[in-house]
């Protein structure tokens, strides 16, 4: 299976970004998406980057891994730039090329855009990074967990999360193999017409769905004989702890969410 | 067909951290009508060497020849489809991969890909079904309404449809009760002298590839760790032990028969009461001599 499909790219690297309570990096991931909006001068954005790119360097993990998860935004990042370029006609030229002007609110527009897009994408990148989806699920399931007053299924959520993606990579295995055995019985899935492939494909479903059914068929007996009754009373075996990482973290976050409003304009 | 391995290499994902040389300059060959058993432990490169057999992996490094298709490192063959009409593989679990709505469709399946025509399908659906023991009963039915021995039956009638001339089975008992799977090779063992197949079957049992095979390969790490004819291969008890496999039951019984007695008996792939007579004989002999 070729490694740019795995989903929920966690590196292990035992930095202390890692053994953070994944609670608190949901948390401080969530505020910094809030505050991000709010800087508005050089010194704002500079202080937002420094925290982004401190945070990529404290999580040990390759350079190269963090930006390589970034390769399907680049895109993006580029595009919104080239857009603001082209579409805002506000405050004065600065420069003529060929006929067209560019406009001073432009370039400043299309930078800052660019660059919100990239500390977003990058700081949520860096939680499935440095956080196991397990780990994940848990957190949401906490996080969640006072509106089971309203009736919020905080719980079933979390494990249909977490059961989903326990199965992800079965069901691509089965894929594999299915695909083969289906294309050693003579099916093309790579050439012939847009119908013929389409087509195709049918012989890939079937069994896959069959194979899926049976399979949540068995999950839940296996579960129900192991007593399995809902989250009610239900206790954890991974039980999330609050240590001096996250006291710490926290106090560096509201150091920044400072700094910030200080070199606001 | 002659199948030929030359200095074959497969590796997965070249060049990432998830790099996995799964076969490591594999070189064999065995003649056209011949039975051979591929024997190793979990890992050893069973899967991958037979997914080179139609042509649904190409080898990293090295060349492979089916008769005279040649899947070469590096190079396009744009006659896959003839090949794997030739080659008919049965899978681990073969009964995963049927999605028809009735068993006729589901082993007509092969053929009509390859463009058999319809009267030809009708007939090769009748033959395929008989070999595999079922009755013409079950063509009308859903596949999915059938046994898990009965699927497998289909399956493997599916590929046998095909008129293959090679068979390459991965595992085809695993499973199965000890009936089943007597029955279920006793039928490859008829097929491949009926139709002179060569076979290649992947197998855990030490039995089946005695009783079937008459050359066996085992494999290690991706390399070929031993060759040659089963009663040969089997008497080196450390040799297997070494990589984690048995030797068959009856090789093991004549072997202690061998150092309690001290009387030799050869293997010529005798049934149980001939080798009870053999072995009666021996042992009067034996007195008759004190």
């Amino acid at each position: 299976m070729s490694s740019s499909m795995m989903i929920g790219q966690y590196i292990p690297a035992g930095s202390f970004i890692h053994k953070l309570d994944p609670r608190t990096k949901i948390a401080i991931i969530f505020f910094f998406v809030v505050i991000v909006f709010f800087a508005n001068s050089v010194m704002s954005y500079g202080l937002l980057t420094l925290f982004a790119v401190g945070s990529a360097f404290a999580t040990k993990i390759r350079v190269r891994y963090i930006l390589k998860g970034l390769k399907p935004v680049w895109f993006l990042i580029a595009f919104t730039f080239l857009l603001h370029l082209f579409v805002t006609r506000e405050g004065e030229v600065i420069a003529t090329v060929f006929g067209w002007e560019l406009y001073r609110e432009a370039l400043i527009q299309g930078s800052t855009i660019s660059l919100r897009f990239f500390l977003l994408i990058m700081v949520t990148s860096l939680l499935t990074l440095t956080t196991t989806p397990i780990e994940i699920t848990d957190a949401i399931e906490q996080l969640l967990g006072p509106f089971k007053r309203f009736r919020f299924p905080a719980h079933e959520l979390a494990l249909m999360m977490s059961i989903s993606l326990r199965f992800i990579p079965t069901l691509m295995q089965e894929t594999e193999k299915i695909s083969k055995a289906q294309a050693s019985r003579g099916v093309d899935f790579r050439t012939g017409s847009f119908k013929d492939r389409i087509k195709a494909v049918i012989p890939l479903l079937v069994p896959l769905f069959v194979s899926a059914f049976k399979r949540a068929e068995e999950l839940a007996m296996a579960m129900e004989a192991r007593g399995y009754k809902g989250g009610e009373g239900r206790t954890k075996l991974r039980e999330l702890h609050i240590g001096w990482k996250d006291y710490v973290v926290y106090g560096l976050f509201i150091l920044l969410m400072a700094g910030l409003f200080l070199t606001r304009n | 067909m002659d199948i030929t391995f030359d200095h074959v290499s497969y590796t997965y994902q070249p060049n990432s951290p998830f790099e996995h040389h799964a076969l490591k300059d594999l070189s064999f060959q065995f003649s056209s009508g011949s039975f051979v058993a591929v024997i190793g432990h979990t890992g050893s490169g069973k899967s991958t060497l037979i997914q080179h057999l139609n042509g649904l992996v190409q080898p990293t490094e090295g060349a492979v020849s089916i008769g005279s298709y040649h899947l070469q490192a590096g190079k396009k063959n744009k006659k896959l489809r003839e090949l794997r009409e030739k080659v008919g593989v049965v899978f681990q679990y073969p009964e995963h991969q049927l999605f028809e709505e009735t068993v006729e469709k589901d082993i007509a399946f092969g053929p009509s890909n390859f463009g058999v025509g319809e009267e030809d399908i009708k007939q090769r659906t009748k033959e395929a079904i008989s070999a595999v023991h079922l009755s013409e009963d079950m063509l009308q039915r859903s596949p999915f309404d059938l046994s898990g021995g009965q699927m497998r039956r289909v399956a493997i009638a599916g590929v046998l449809a095909m008129d293959p001339d090679v068979l390459v089975l991965d595992e085809p008992t695993a499973g199965l009760d000890p009936r089943g799977q007597k029955e279920i090779m006793d039928m490859f063992a008829r097929l491949h002298k009926q139709k002179q197949l060569t076979t290649v079957l992947v197998t855990h049992s030490m039995e089946d590839a005695l009783n079937y095979a008459d050359h066996v390969i085992i494999l290690k790490d991706g390399e070929v760790y031993k060759e040659g004819a089963p009663l040969e291969i089997f008497k080196e008890k450390e040799a297997l032990q070494s990589v984690q496999l048995d030797v068959p039951e009856v090789i093991e019984f004549l072997g202690e028969v061998e150092r309690t007695l001290d009387e030799k008996i050869s293997y010529q792939g005798q049934s149980i009461a001939e080798l009870a007579k053999e072995l009666a004989q021996v042992v009067k002999g034996g007195r008759d001599h004190e």
